[in-house]
């Protein structure tokens, strides 16, 4: 049975792409079929993300309006072969995005794979609710930070009243991603600790993402971090993620960089 | 020594971050969440209507103060009312109308 789950915020610039990104190829490098959504209308990156952006004919809106089929549009992950972009116009206007489209691409890529993973725009307008709709589960991803956990409040309220399963009685699965997160800056008490976080929001917790400079690089170079840099700590922190999503019971650490003897002897003797 | 304790007692900035949530969202969560009207905002209007009733207001003439408190909240409505007494010119304010301060109060945080 597919699962539909979206990755959103409310704030933006907290890492909804990054981890769309980073999570679907962490799950599908384990075998499960993913497709990656983009419901961010008129401002897409996914594809840039993935390193794809040379390669989108058609996309979302394309295929709600009949122009392209799902199979034209559909751009498969050179990488992992059980990966898989559907990107969102660059040039269409949000209002595109119409409830039974939407419905009917839903409908379908639930039949083709195991995941679909929708990248929900920033802000609480039409993108993101179409985007959260049709969810079974939701990862708020959310910055130790007031002004995203403000905003991941009022996602979450969202995701309780106005998404197809809330109004059908049933309650959607909230899960929490911590991200920029500094293990260091959260112990001084300079930065929000995952318990207080916890605390107000109180939603499980899927994961912490450490603040890394992998992150940037991997986005750099056009591909997840749990592709470019498997080893660091942000895309473990993924990985672990992603078995905690297919229901394995990981317990939750913030990774840190693994020091090599090499490593150590090296910047010793740089510095 | 003031030194010492200044270095012992640096004050972190990670539970003030979350006392400020934790009160906005208790007002947020039951104000703003599933389309319901602004709890304040009617509380405001049913009052005026009430005010306007009987006597006449100038909609510049009020102010409006709202303090949100982690056990209650201070909704301060002053209405400046013109002309209640025959002889009082129109900026006199009216002792009565001065100051009816509204505590509505919401749930504790």
């Amino acid at each position: 049975m597919a699962k539909v789950l979206v990755v959103t915020s409310g704030k933006g610039g907290v890492g909804k792409t990054t981890t769309s990104a980073a999570l679907g190829a962490a799950l599908a490098k384990t075998g499960q079929k993913v497709v990656l959504v983009d419901f961010d209308v008129g401002l897409r990156n996914l594809d840039l993300v993935m390193g794809a952006e040379r390669r989108v004919v058609f996309d979302l809106i394309n295929v709600i309006q009949g122009d392209a089929n799902l199979a034209q549009a559909l751009i498969k992950d050179k990488r992992i072969d059980t990966l898989s972009l559907l990107p969102a116009s660059q040039t269409r206007d949000k209002d595109a995005l119409t409830p039974e489209g939407v419905a009917k691409v839903i409908d379908e890529l639930r039949k083709k794979f195991d995941w679909v993973i929708c990248d929900s725009p920033a802000g609480i307008e039409r993108g993101a609710q179409m985007a959260m709709h049709h969810a079974d589960m939701a990862v708020i991803v959310t910055n130790p930070e007031v002004s995203s956990v403000r905003d991941s409040d009022r996602i979450i309220g969202m995701l309780d009243s106005t998404t197809e399963k809330a109004k059908s009685g049933k309650k959607i699965d909230k899960h929490l991603l911590l991200t920029r997160y500094d293990p260091q800056r959260a112990a001084r008490g300079d930065m929000l600790a995952t318990d207080d976080v916890l605390e107000i929001l109180s939603i499980p917790l899927l994961g912490i993402i450490p603040e890394s400079p992998d992150v940037l690089k991997a986005s750099n170079v056009g591909a997840p971090v749990t592709i470019a840099e498997p080893e660091s700590p942000p895309a473990r922190a993924y990985a672990e993620a992603a078995r905690r999503l297919l229901g394995e019971k990981v317990e939750v650490t913030i990774p840190t960089e693994r020091k090599g003897l090499f490593d150590w002897l090296f910047k010793r003797r740089v510095s | 020594m003031t030194f010492l304790s200044n270095l012992f007692k640096r004050r972190s900035s990670a539970p003030v971050a979350r006392d400020r949530l934790q009160i906005l969202l208790a007002h947020e969560r039951i104000s703003v969440g599933d389309g319901k009207d602004d709890l304040l905002a009617q509380l405001h209007r049913e009052i005026m209507e009430v005010i306007k009733r009987h006597v006449a207001v100038d909609q510049d003439k009020v102010q409006i103060k709202l303090d949100r408190g982690a056990h209650c909240s201070m909704l301060e409505i002053d209405v400046e009312v013109p002309g209640l007494s025959d002889k009082a010119d129109n900026k006199a304010k009216n002792a009565a109308s001065g100051k009816p301060a509204t505590g509505g109060k919401t749930k504790p945080a």
